[in-house]
C-alpha cells in the first residue's frame, strides 16, 4: 500500500514530478558520462603505462632509488636464470603474458655531422617482446588506435627510436620527414670557431650492421661499468612524440643487445630490469607477493616495482580525474537533494489535510514519515533508472562519433571515448547514490509532515 | 487501564482547554462536565466559536485538555502518550468530516480498507469487511472509483463506510451535511441512523443543521466554551449518562 500510495502521489502532480525526475535523470546522465569518461581515461593511461613498462619490473635492490647514477653497477647478473625461475613458477605462469629483460642507461647522443649532441635517457628492449607488450589491451581501449611501427628490428640491433624533441635537437627533422619542425638556425660559424677545442671521440662501429638505407645515424656515448666511455651507432627508424617536453628531448629506445653492449662493453652482459606484463592488472598484487616470497626463498637480492610507481603520472592523473568526478557528483547530488527537498516540501504543504486525516484515523508519526521517504525513494529510483539508461545510451552513441583528443601525458591525439563495457559497478553505484540522495532529501520534509499536529493539519485548507 | 464498556462512551470532568494563539491565551472550553451515553445519536450544538469543534477534537483524541479529566471509553486520554493516543484512535475512534477528507489517490474501496490496514487486519478479512461496508452504504459498484469520480453524497457515504468499517466505539462527525444539498443531507442522515442502529455505534455530531438536530437522541448546547444546556429525547440512555459529573471509571 505504501508503494502504491507513493506511485499514485507521484503521478498525481505529473508536471512537478516530471521536472523532479528530469533533474535526477540529468544528474544521472552527467555522472554516467563523466564517470565512464574517467573510466576510459584511467583505462587508457593504464594501457599506455602497461604497454610501455609492463605491470611489474624486477630490479636489483636499490636500482629504483639509486640506479640512475650508475645503472651498470645495478645490473642483474644471470638474469636469464631469474626469468626462467619466474616464468616457470606455477603460481605466476598462468597470469604472465611477457617477461623480458631491459637495460636502462643514460649518456650522450650526438649527430656529429652537424656537431650537435644532447644527453639522453635510453632503454633497450627485446624487439619481439616489446612488440607483444605494445599489443596489450585488457580494457579494449586501444582497438581504435593505429599501432605504429615499434622502430626496433629483431635482426638489426642498430635500429632505434628517438623522441621527437630529441630528433629535432639533433637536426633530424628533414631526414625523418617530421612535420611542424621550426627551421634550424645556421650555427656553422660558431662551431668553426670552437673546432679543435674538444677532441673528437673515436666511433666504435663494431657489431653494427650495414647502415639501413635512408635512416639517419646518431652516435650514443655511455660510460661502461668500469667508467670507460663507449660509443655505438644508432640508425633512427622514426621519432616518437612523448608527453612531457623533458622526456621528449631525452627519449631513446634501442635494441636490448645494443644497450647491453653500450653499457657493459665487452664485459658480462646484464639486464638492469626484468619487465613483466600480465594478462590482467588485477593479478598484480598476488603476483607481486609471490615474487617477494620467490626471491626470498632463492636468496635473490631483487625488488619489484609496479607501473604506478614507475610512472607516477598515472596515479596523479587518475587521482585528478577521480577528484573532478567526485566534485561533479557532489554538485549533481546537491542539485538532486534540493530539487527533491523542494518537491517533497511542496507535496507536504499540499497534502497537509490528508496527513491530518490519516493521522486522525490512526497513522503513527512514523507512518507519515515512511510515506514521504518512500515517495522520495521512488522518485529517486525512477529518475536514477532513466538517467543511468539514457546516460549509457548517450555514451554508446558518443563512442560511435569517432572523436579524438590529446590526453595529459601524451603528445598525439587518441580516440576520445567513454568506457561503456564492464561498467556495471559504476552504473549501480551512481543509481544507488541518486536513490540514497533522493531518499535522504525526503527525510527533512517527511519529518516536518510527521511533526504536524493533527488538529492543525485538519484545519489546513 | 481496562476499558470501561458499561459507562458513558465519553466523560468530561471539569475539562478546560486554553489555546496559545501567538502568545495570547484563548480559552476555548471552561470547566465542562458531562457524559455522552453509548450507542446514541448525540449532537453538540452551539453558535460559531462556542467550542463545539474543540470538544469534538478532544473526544477524537486529536487534542488534549489543558485542565480537568476526559475519559473516552473509560480511558483517561490526558495521561496517554502521542503513540498511545494514535493507537487508541486507530482502534476506537472514527471521523466523518464536513469536507469528506477521502484520500484522493485511493479508490473508494481502498479508502474504506485503509483503517483496517492501519489495524493490521489480515487481507481476506479486510476484503470481506470492506466490501460489506461498501454494500451497506450502497456503493459496492463504485468501489474502483476515485473520490474525484464521486458525487458529494457518494463521497460522504464512502466516508461513513470508512468510519464504521473498523467497528469504532465512537464516530465523530463534524458538520457532516454542511457540504451537501438538503436532499442528499437527508439521505446521509438516514444512512447514518441506519448504520448506527445496525452497528450499535455511538455517534457524536457537531452541527448547525436543524434537519440533523431533529434526529438527536441527546443534545448538548455549548455556549462560550461551557455547557449551557442538555436535552434528551427520552430514549433509553446508559445509566451513567444521567450523572451531572461522572464517577471515576474502573
Amino acid at each position: 500500500m505504501l508503494l502504491k500510495i507513493a506511485f499514485r502521489n507521484i503521478l498525481r502532480n505529473g508536471r512537478r514530478s516530471l521536472m523532479t525526475l528530469l533533474a535526477i535523470a540529468v544528474g544521472g546522465i552527467s555522472m554516467v558520462l563523466f564517470g565512464e569518461f574517467v573510466g576510459f581515461v584511467r583505462a587508457s593511461l593504464e594501457t599506455n603505462a602497461v604497454q610501455n613498462v609492463g605491470h611489474l619490473t624486477i630490479y636489483r635492490k636499490g636500482f629504483f632509488d639509486y640506479g640512475a647514477g650508475n645503472p651498470a653497477a645495478f645490473g642483474i647478473p644471470d638474469y636469464a636464470r631469474v626469468i626462467e625461475l619466474v616464468a616457470d613458477d606455477p603460481a605466476i605462469a598462468p597470469a604472465l603474458r611477457v617477461i623480458t629483460p631491459t637495460v636502462s642507461l643514460t649518456g650522450i647522443v650526438g649527430n656529429f655531422e652537424i656537431d650537435t649532441s644532447k644527453t639522453f635517457l635510453g632503454t633497450g628492449y627485446v624487439p619481439a617482446d616489446r612488440e607483444t607488450m605494445r599489443r596489450w589491451d585488457e580494457h579494449g581501449v586501444a582497438s581504435r588506435r593505429v599501432l605504429q611501427d615499434s622502430g626496433l628490428r629483431s635482426g638489426d640491433e642498430s635500429r632505434g627510436v628517438l623522441g621527437v624533441g630529441l630528433a629535432r635537437v639533433l637536426g633530424l627533422c628533414g631526414p625523418l620527414h617530421m612535420p611542424d619542425c621550426p627551421p634550424r638556425p645556421d650555427l656553422s660559424a660558431a662551431v668553426a670557431s670552437n673546432a679543435g677545442a674538444v677532441p673528437d671521440v673515436p666511433i666504435d662501429t663494431d657489431g653494427t650492421t650495414a647502415p639501413p638505407s635512408g635512416a639517419p645515424r646518431v652516435d650514443l656515448l655511455a660510460a661502461t661499468v668500469s667508467g670507460a666511455p663507449n660509443v655505438m651507432s644508432l640508425y633512427v627508424t622514426r621519432a616518437e612524440p612523448q608527453g612531457a617536453r623533458e622526456l621528449d628531448e631525452n627519449f631513446v629506445v634501442m635494441n636490448f643487445t645494443l644497450a647491453q653492449k653500450l653499457l657493459y662493453g665487452r664485459g658480462d652482459p646484464k639486464a638492469t630490469g626484468l619487465v613483466m606484463q600480465l594478462h590482467r592488472t588485477e593479478d598484480v598484487p598476488p603476483v607481486r607477493a609471490r615474487l617477494g616470497s620467490l626471491f626470498a626463498d632463492h636468496h635473490l637480492d631483487l625488488e619489484v616495482r609496479d607501473f604506478a610507481e614507475r610512472e607516477p603520472f598515472f596515479k596523479q592523473a587518475v587521482g585528478m580525474f577521480g577528484a573532478i568526478f567526485l566534485f561533479i557528483s557532489l554538485i549533481m547530488g546537491v542539485i538532486v537533494l534540493f530539487t527533491v527537498v523542494n518537491t517533497m516540501g511542496t507535496s507536504v504543504v499540499e497534502r497537509t489535510s490528508e496527513i491530518g486525516t490519516a493521522r486522525a484515523m490512526g497513522l503513527q508519526r512514523g507512518g507519515v514519515r515512511r510515506m514521504f521517504v518512500v515517495e522520495g525513494a521512488v522518485l529517486g529510483a525512477l529518475g536514477a533508472t532513466v538517467g543511468v539508461a539514457i546516460g549509457q545510451l548517450v555514451a554508446i552513441a558518443f563512442n560511435s562519433t569517432g572523436s579524438t583528443w590529446t590526453p595529459p601525458g601524451q603528445a598525439a591525439p587518441v580516440p576520445l571515448e567513454v568506457l561503456t563495457s564492464h561498467v556495471g559497478g559504476l552504473l549501480a553505484a551512481i543509481w544507488l547514490a541518486l536513490v540514497i540522495t533522493a531518499t535522504v532529501a525526503a527525510v527533512l520534509p517527511a519529518n516536518r509532515a510527521a511533526r504536524l499536529k493533527v488538529v492543525d493539519a485538519l484545519r489546513h485548507v | 487501564m481496562t476499558p470501561n464498556l458499561e459507562g458513558p462512551v465519553v466523560s468530561f470532568d471539569g475539562v478546560g482547554k486554553i489555546y496559545d494563539d501567538d502568545g495570547l491565551s484563548v480559552t476555548a472550553l471552561r470547566d465542562v462536565t458531562f457524559d455522552i451515553p453509548r450507542k446514541r445519536f448525540a449532537m453538540i450544538v452551539g453558535p460559531s466559536g462556542s467550542g463545539k469543534t474543540t470538544l469534538l477534537n478532544l473526544i477524537g483524541c486529536i487534542d488534549r485538555p489543558t485542565s480537568g479529566r476526559l475519559r473516552v471509553r473509560g480511558q483517561d486520554i490526558g495521561a496517554m502518550s502521542d503513540q498511545e493516543l494514535t493507537d487508541f484512535r486507530s482502534k476506537h475512534i472514527a471521523f466523518v468530516f464536513q469536507n469528506f477528507n477521502l484520500l484522493p489517490v485511493l479508490t473508494a474501496y481502498e479508502n474504506v480498507e485503509y483503517p483496517l490496514l492501519l489495524l493490521g487486519v489480515p487481507a481476506a478479512e479486510r476484503q470481506q469487511r470492506t466490501m460489506q461496508m461498501l454494500a451497506a452504504v450502497g456503493l459496492a459498484d463504485k468501489r474502483g472509483h476515485r473520490p474525484n469520480q464521486l458525487s458529494g453524497g457518494q463521497k460522504q457515504r464512502v466516508a461513513i463506510a470508512r468510519a464504521l468499517v473498523k467497528g469504532p466505539a465512537v464516530v465523530l462527525a463534524d458538520e457532516p451535511t454542511a457540504n451537501l444539498d438538503s436532499h442528499t443531507g437527508a439521505e446521509i442522515i438516514g444512512l447514518m441512523r441506519q448504520v448506527q442502529e445496525e452497528h450499535q455505534a455511538s455517534f457524536v455530531f457537531s452541527t448547525h443543521d436543524s434537519q440533523l438536530m431533529s434526529h438527536a437522541d441527546d443534545t448538548f448546547v455549548i455556549r462560550d466554551g461551557a455547557l449551557a444546556d442538555r436535552r434528551s429525547d427520552g430514549a433509553p440512555a446508559a445509566p451513567a449518562a444521567a450523572r451531572s459529573r461522572p464517577e471515576e471509571a474502573a
